[in-house]
Formats: structure tokens, sequence, C-alpha cells
């Protein structure tokens, strides 16, 4: 009763200023589709969310400055030592600031759970083919999305100057400067001069904390605008044709499950914080010209960039004056071509398929041999150079010389990926023959409706049920 | 006003009711999770054309004394989580106001609290929330041919009404122009054009090699198979200026020939910035002879100018030109042979 009268009042406030009763009433009854994997996307937003604010945090605490100071914190055992301005201020918030190592390793963890996210959400866009019309737009800017990710969080742990990100910052430098003709003004660009020097750290700073995080915030009210608009898909099944929605309303049932699955999302990071030691800059050192951390490794989703420069051969290739150095092919172009690909691909799928019209069913993977075998091969690839990433590590593990290791790796990574699609492209046949069998023998007006699912959108529609649009009214 | 009175009545008891109740209910709980267990694991109803229908369909077929149980059940589920939730955010509290910033006790109890208010939230949604499978029809997203004409319509009634386009155009072109060449400039301000330091190589001829505490070398400081990191005096430190100073025997050197007086008495001389990816090269090993980069594992021969022998190196680490004076103290004959560090376009 009181529910009805202040939503009444409510509504009634706001619809008088924004003319908003129909947006509220369609708001509040849309339909979200209610497979798990749905819940990949959210993951990703939700940790995103995570990041802004721990971020934030961080951010009041962090200077990003290479003036060099003597460090006298509270971390005894490098008393006295050379440090930079934002070593020690790094140092100060594990140290020093009440929670500040709790929210320092919430936010790296959030980063590496956002990135995990963003690309099961990827995997499953793209193994259901959901990127298909009216969808490529979405297709494009999640990629995007994905793209500036992977560099913030590059940026995120490059700034700290600790002996890691000073490695990794290098690297970074030489890739950067490996690209032909525009590569050294690139690397001037971003770094300011050759590395280290004191102008890099700040606008490492700018880019992870203001414009990166803009971007993707802009981006990201796009996609949720365009899913929004377009209604997301369904996986097939009963009532689930290309012209309806089915599962459940925003308002009540998405609404609990959705909040409730941000504060998990949020306290799964809080627990990885608290107990799971990430990036200890402390035991690493501060940044020193003349050494490199043992083992040094970038955060997994970079790992396969390294592995690539660890398997590419030493080859360059020189252009009478001019030289394209061996690290432009593992790190630009390889990565450039899968990327290429990646955004082209729901139009060069066009080419190849009868499809016309918007897609609003999903197919299921198996349904879609082709396509699952090449991202099945594509995630070996790139599984076995995240793997050679940690070549030196593998050897010292199986006792091996790295040398040899790498030999086999090298092999591995040209066989093994169009070895796993073709594996995963007869698993797919099998089991769609087995799903036919049995559909046609349990139920054969069923496989009638299987072929022609879109017969189903010429039932009437059916009428608003008023009852349904006041929730709590009984 | 009554209404109001007697809710919050009711609601207190309520909520005494349900605290007892929870209790009584933590045995049927488990049962209950058991026979879900049990029913996750039975076989499957023969199976569906398509994919599996929602669970409401299941729910459609729930008993009235079933749906009682559910929420009865629900409700105490629910209290108990609310209740760790509880239980973590004082003892978030306490933890941060005692003032111990104990890192796994903060998020310890904050995790606690998070993940206790989620499963309530997800608890009440799936058990105490009445769940109706929706369906709806899309609007097609396309508007009719006429509207998407009437769209088009307006935007070029507009362009219409503008007298002089082409002036227009070319002014935007312009304009637009000028200010990109505008912006572009303070680009110049990020130090955007390479300058000198990036083709420097570094050594001045006749500079002295000195140690990091800027100790100067001479032809006695090494032995034989013996590794020590110099710079020149005026830059004892800088990343880009280190430069591996190694003693090898003589008669092993295989230096091309133009380069055969610069290893006085087996002093050899490379920049120890890798030509791969610009990590230092570490690492000497005497035996082979070859120096190892610890980043990507390049190696290098120390006896063959540092030529690459293995890893994803291609070019030689450059070469440091090296006589002594007459009093044998070690000096520069000239700088690198190339700009030290991983290759670029136009390093030549
Ligand atoms: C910052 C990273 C991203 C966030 C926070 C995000 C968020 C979301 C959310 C919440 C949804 C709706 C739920 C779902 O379908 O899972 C969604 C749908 C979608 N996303 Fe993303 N996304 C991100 C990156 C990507 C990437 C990398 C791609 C692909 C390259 C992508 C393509 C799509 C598409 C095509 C849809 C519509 C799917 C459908 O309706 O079935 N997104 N995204
Ligand atoms: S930086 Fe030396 S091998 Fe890669």
């Amino acid at each position: 009763m009181i529910t009805e009268k202040i939503a009444r009042q409510a509504s009634e406030a706001i619809d008088s200023r924004l003319r908003a009763a129909k947006f509220i009433r369609t708001a509040l009854n849309h339909v979200f589709p209610d497979h798990w994997s749905f819940m990949l996307g959210e993951i990703a937003l939700y940790s995103f969310m995570i990041l802004v604010v721990t971020g934030t945090y961080l951010a009041l605490f962090f200077h990003a400055s290479s003036a060099k100071v003597i460090y006298n914190g509270s971390y005894h055992a490098l008393d006295g030592q050379k440090v930079s301005v934002a070593y020690r201020s790094v140092l100060n918030i594990c140290f020093d600031v009440p929670a500040g190592l709790l929210v320092r390793q919430m936010h790296h963890w959030a980063a590496l759970i956002f990135l995990w996210a963003i690309l099961a959400h990827m995997a499953r866009i793209f193994l259901t083919a959901a990127y298909r019309k009216p969808r490529e737009m979405n297709w494009l800017i999640g990629l995007t999305l994905l793209v500036l990710a992977l560099v913030n969080g590059f940026f995120g742990y490059s700034m700290l100057d600790d002996l890691l990100s000073g490695t990794g910052l290098r690297i970074g430098y030489a890739i950067l400067i490996s690209i032909p003709l525009v590569g050294p003004w690139l690397a001037f660009l971003f770094m300011g001069g050759t590395v280290p020097n004191p102008a890099t750290l700040p606008r490492m700073f700018a880019l992870h904390i203001f414009l990166v995080p803009g971007l993707i915030t802009a981006l990201l009210g796009l996609h949720l605008f365009m899913i929004w608009r377009q209604l997301h898909t369904n996986y097939p099944g009963p009532k689930r044709t290309n012209r309806t929605i089915v599962g459940s309303r925003l308002w009540p049932a998405y609404t609990g499950k959705s909040i409730g699955l941000l504060l998990l999302v949020f306290g799964v990071i809080a627990g990885l914080g608290a107990f799971f030691q990430i990036d200890p800059v402390w035991t690493y050192g501060p940044y020193d010209p003349a050494s490199t951390m043992a083992g040094a490794q970038p955060d997994w989703y970079l790992g396969w960039v390294e592995g690539a420069l660890r398997l590419f051969p030493g080859v360059n290739l020189r252009l009478g004056h001019w030289l394209i150095p061996e690290i432009f092919f593992p790190a630009v172009l390889m990565p450039s071509l899968l990327f290429l690909f990646l955004y082209s691909w729901p139009f060069t799928e066009k080419l190849f398929s009868k499809d016309t019209g918007d897609q609003n069913v999903l197919r299921l993977p198996y349904e879609q041999p082709f396509l699952t075998a090449g991202g099945a091969g594509l995630f070996i690839f790139l599984l076995v150079l995240l793997v050679s990433g940690g070549d030196d590590f593998l050897a010292l593990a199986v006792g091996g010389s790295v040398v040899e290791i790498r030999t086999i790796l090298r092999i591995v990574v040209l066989i093994a990926p169009p070895c796993a699609a073709v594996l995963t492209y007869f698993i797919c046949v099998r089991v769609m023959r087995r799903k036919a069998l049995r559909t046609r023998m349990t139920s054969p007006e069923a496989s009638a409706e299987a072929a022609a699912p879109d017969e189903m959108a010429l039932e009437p529609r059916p009428p608003v049920d008023v009852h349904e649009l006041t929730p709590g009214g009984e | 006003m009554t209404d109001d009175g007697k809710q919050r009545k009711s609601g207190l008891t309520a909520f005494l009711d349900l605290c007892r109740e929870t209790l009584e209910l933590g045995g049927k709980t488990l049962d209950f999770l058991s026979t879900a267990m049990r029913q996750m694991q039975a076989p499957r109803r023969p199976p569906e054309p398509l994919a599996k229908s929602g669970r409401s369909e299941d729910r459609e077929l729930e008993t009235e004394a079933q749906i009682q149980r559910r929420e009865r059940i629900g409700t105490g589920l629910v209290i108990c989580f609310f209740l760790l939730a509880v239980l973590g955010g004082i003892g978030f509290l306490i933890a941060y106001w005692s003032g111990r910033n104990n890192t796994q006790v903060l998020g310890g109890s904050l995790a606690l609290f998070l993940c206790g208010m989620g499963i309530t939230l997800v608890l009440w949604a799936r058990l105490l929330v009445v769940q109706k499978e929706a369906v709806e029809q899309r609007h097609p997203l396309q508007s009719s041919p006429l509207a998407q004409k009437v769209a088009a319509k307006a935007f070029c009634d507009g362009a219409h009404d503008i007298r002089r386009r082409r002036l227009l155009a070319w002014m935007g072109v312009g304009g637009a122009g000028l200010f990109g060449a505008m912006v572009l400039s303070l680009l110049r301000s990020l130090g955007m054009s390479p300058d000198k330091s990036l083709y420097s190589r570094i050594w001045k001829g006749g500079q002295r090699l000195v140690t990091s505490d800027g100790k100067p070398l001479s032809l006695s400081s090494l032995e034989t198979g013996s590794m020590v990191t110099v710079f020149p005096e005026d830059q004892i430190g800088a990343e880009r200026a280190q430069t591996i100073l190694v003693r090898v025997k003589e008669h092993l050197l295989q230096l091309p020939s133009e380069r055969a007086g610069w290893a006085p008495s087996g002093y050899v001389a490379y920049s120890r910035v890798c030509t791969h990816a610009g990590c230092p090269v570490g690492e000497f090993e005497a035996e082979q002879s070859i120096l190892l980069c610890p980043c990507h594992q390049s190696t290098f021969d120390v006896l063959r100018a540092a030529a690459p022998t293995g890893g994803p190196a291609a070019r030689p680490l450059p070469q440091l030109p090296l006589y002594a004076d007459a009093d044998g103290t070690l000096r520069a004959g000239g700088g690198f042979t190339a700009p030290p560090g991983p290759g670029f376009w136009g390093i030549s």
C-alpha cells in the first residue's frame, strides 16, 4: 500500500518534469536473458567500477615523479636508499596509509579480473556469433575497449618506478620505436625521449588515470546504450525467436541478481586483495638502470606478447639504409594482424554467410563448427605464446635448457593451433549429429519447429498484462 | 498512520519470529540443500527439442506447500547471510578504527560484508521473488521507409536554406586544417621530434673509462675472463651510457680487420644495452665468452664483436673503440659503432 503510494508520487514528480512515465515503465519491464554467460560482460563492467573507485583512492596518495630522494619511511629494509618520489609514494601507500595496501592489491586484482572477464565475454560473443547484425558496432566498440584495457593495465604497473616496471617500460619503448617510419616519433611523443627520462612517469599517469579511463567510460556508455536499444540476444529455445526476447524483467528479479553480482565481484576482489599478495614492489626494489629483475614477467594479459618476443627468431629486415628491427614482427605486426582479423571478422563472415536481416537468436558453438574451430585454434595459439612468455621458468621446472625448450615451443606454436582447430571441428560435427538424431527420435514436431524457428514470430503479440506492470501489487 | 504503526510493530515481531525460525530451519536448510544437490545430479528429463527452458516452468509446478516451504527456508537463508555481512561490516569498522592497519583483517572483513550482502541479494532474487518468465516482442530496429525518408529530407531542407554552401565548405576545411596544424604544433612541446639523443653514440674520443664510483681503469685493472660496467666520466650511472668492459685472451679475439686496434691487451668494450628490447645485458659467461641478456636470453659472442649467437636479438651490441694512453689508462677511441639500444627505422 505504502509502496504504491510512494511509487506513484515519485513517478508523478519525475514525469511532470521529464515526461518519463513511459520510459520508466519500459525500463522496469526491460527483459534480460537468464543464461549465465550474459554475466561475463557484467563482471567486466563491475570490475571496471571497482577499478575506478580503488584507483581514485590510490591517486590521492601516488606522486608520479621520478625525482630522486632518500627513502626514510616505515619499510626499514630500504632505509637510506636513493629512490624516486613515485616509488616512495607507493611504499607509503603500502605501509603507512590506512588500508592503503588493501586498496592497492584490490586495484591490481580488479585489473586482472577485468581483463579476464573481458576476454571470457568476448569469447562468448564470438562463439555464439552474437556479433552479427545488428550488433556489429558493439563488436567494434568492445574490441576497442579491450585494447584500451590492455594498454591501461600496462600503464598502471609501469608507473610505480620499481625494478619490474622499469623493465616493462624499456620493452614498451623498444616496441614503439621499432615501428617503421613513425616509431621514433611515437616513442618520443609518449615517453618524452629515450627511456628512462623524467617526462615519462607524469605522462603515464595522465593517460592511466584520466585519458584512457575516460575513453573507456565513454565507449562503455555507448556499448551499454546499444545493448539497451537493441535488446540482448537469446539462446535458442522455446518461445525464443528473432522477434521475441525471453528472460527476467529488470524489476525486480534482474535488479536483485545484478546488484548481488556486483557485491559478489567486489567481495571476491576484496578477499583476493586481503589474502593474496600481488606486485610486491618493495621486494623488487627501486628502478635501477644497471639491473633487470631476474625472471621479470608482465601481467598475464600481456604475456602472449612477451612469449612472441621470445619465440620470434633473431632476424631483422634491412631495406638499404633503413631497418625494420626484429622486435617489430612479433610485438607490433602479429598483434596488429590479430586485431585486424578480429575487427573485420563480422564483415568477413558476411561474405560467406547467407544470413540476412537481424540475428537475435544465438548459434550454439557446435552448430557452427568452422567458427568454433577457428576460435579454438586462436585460443591455443595465444595460450602457447603465453606459456612461452615464461619459458625460462618452464626450462627450470622441466630441467631442460632454455634453448631446447624454445625450439620445442617454436614447433608447438605452429602445429598445435591447427591440430586444436581440426579436433574441435570434428567434435562439433559429432555433437551436432548426435543432437539432431536425438531430436528426431524424441519429438517429430519439435524438429519441424527447429527447422523453421521464425514461424513462431507470426504468433499474435500477447496482450499486455496490466498486473504485471505494477510489481508487488497483490 | 495506523497502518504505519501496525507495520512497525508487526515488523519487529516478524523479525524476532524469523530469527527463531532461522535457528529451527538450520537443519531443514541442510536437508533442502542436499535434496537440491541430489536433484542436480539426478539424470535429466528426456531432452527437450532445443535448449532447456527456464526455471520458471518448474516453478509453476510447485504446490502451495512447496512454495511456502521455499519462502520460509529462503527467509532463513537470507537472514543468515545478512547477519554474516553485518559481522563483516562491524569487523571492518573495528579493524579500521583500531589503527592496526592489518591488510588481512581489513580485507577479510570487507570481503565478508560484500559477499554476505551479495549472496543475500542473489538468494532473495532467486527464492523470494516470484519467478515469471517474461516474453516480449522486439520492435524492429528499422523505422518505416517513410520515416527514413522524412529524416533525410529534414536534413536536405535545412541544407537548402544555407546560401553560398561552397564557401562554407571551403571555410570549414580551411579552419579545420588550420586548427589541426595549431594543435599538432603543440605536440612539439611534448618533445616529440626525436633529437640528437636518439642517434648519440654517447662516448667522445679520449674520454676515460670509469667505474660507477668514478674510478678510472687502466691496463692492469682486470684479470683475463672478468668483466666490469663502465661509464664515460661525464655520464656516470646513465642508462644508455652503460658499457661492458671485458678482458679476454688477446689471441682468441676475432674482430673484423678494421677494428684490429680496438682491443689493447685483450680489453674489449660493448654497449650494455641489449639491441633486442633494451634490457641491461647483465651476465658474462667467461668459459664460453658470451654475454647473456636476462630478459629474453639473447647471447652475444664477446670474441666476435658481440655478434648475436642465440635468442631473439638480431644486431650485435655496438662496440666501443679503446686505446691505452701513455700511463696505461683506458680511453675511448671514439663513439660506439652504432647508437646503443633497440633498433629503429633510421638507425643506419
Ligand atoms: C570493457 C570491457 C567490456 C564491458 C564492460 C562490456 C560489457 C557488456 C555488457 C554488460 C553486455 C551485456 C551482457 C552480456 O552480453 O554479457 C555486453 C554485451 C555485448 N558486448 Fe561487451 N563489454 C566489454 C567488452 C566487449 C568486447 C571486447 C566485445 C567484443 C569484441 C564486446 C562485444 C559485445 C557484444 C556484441 C554484446 C551484445 C551481446 C548480446 O546481446 O548477445 N564487448 N557487453
Ligand atoms: S632485451 Fe635482451 S634479449 Fe630481449
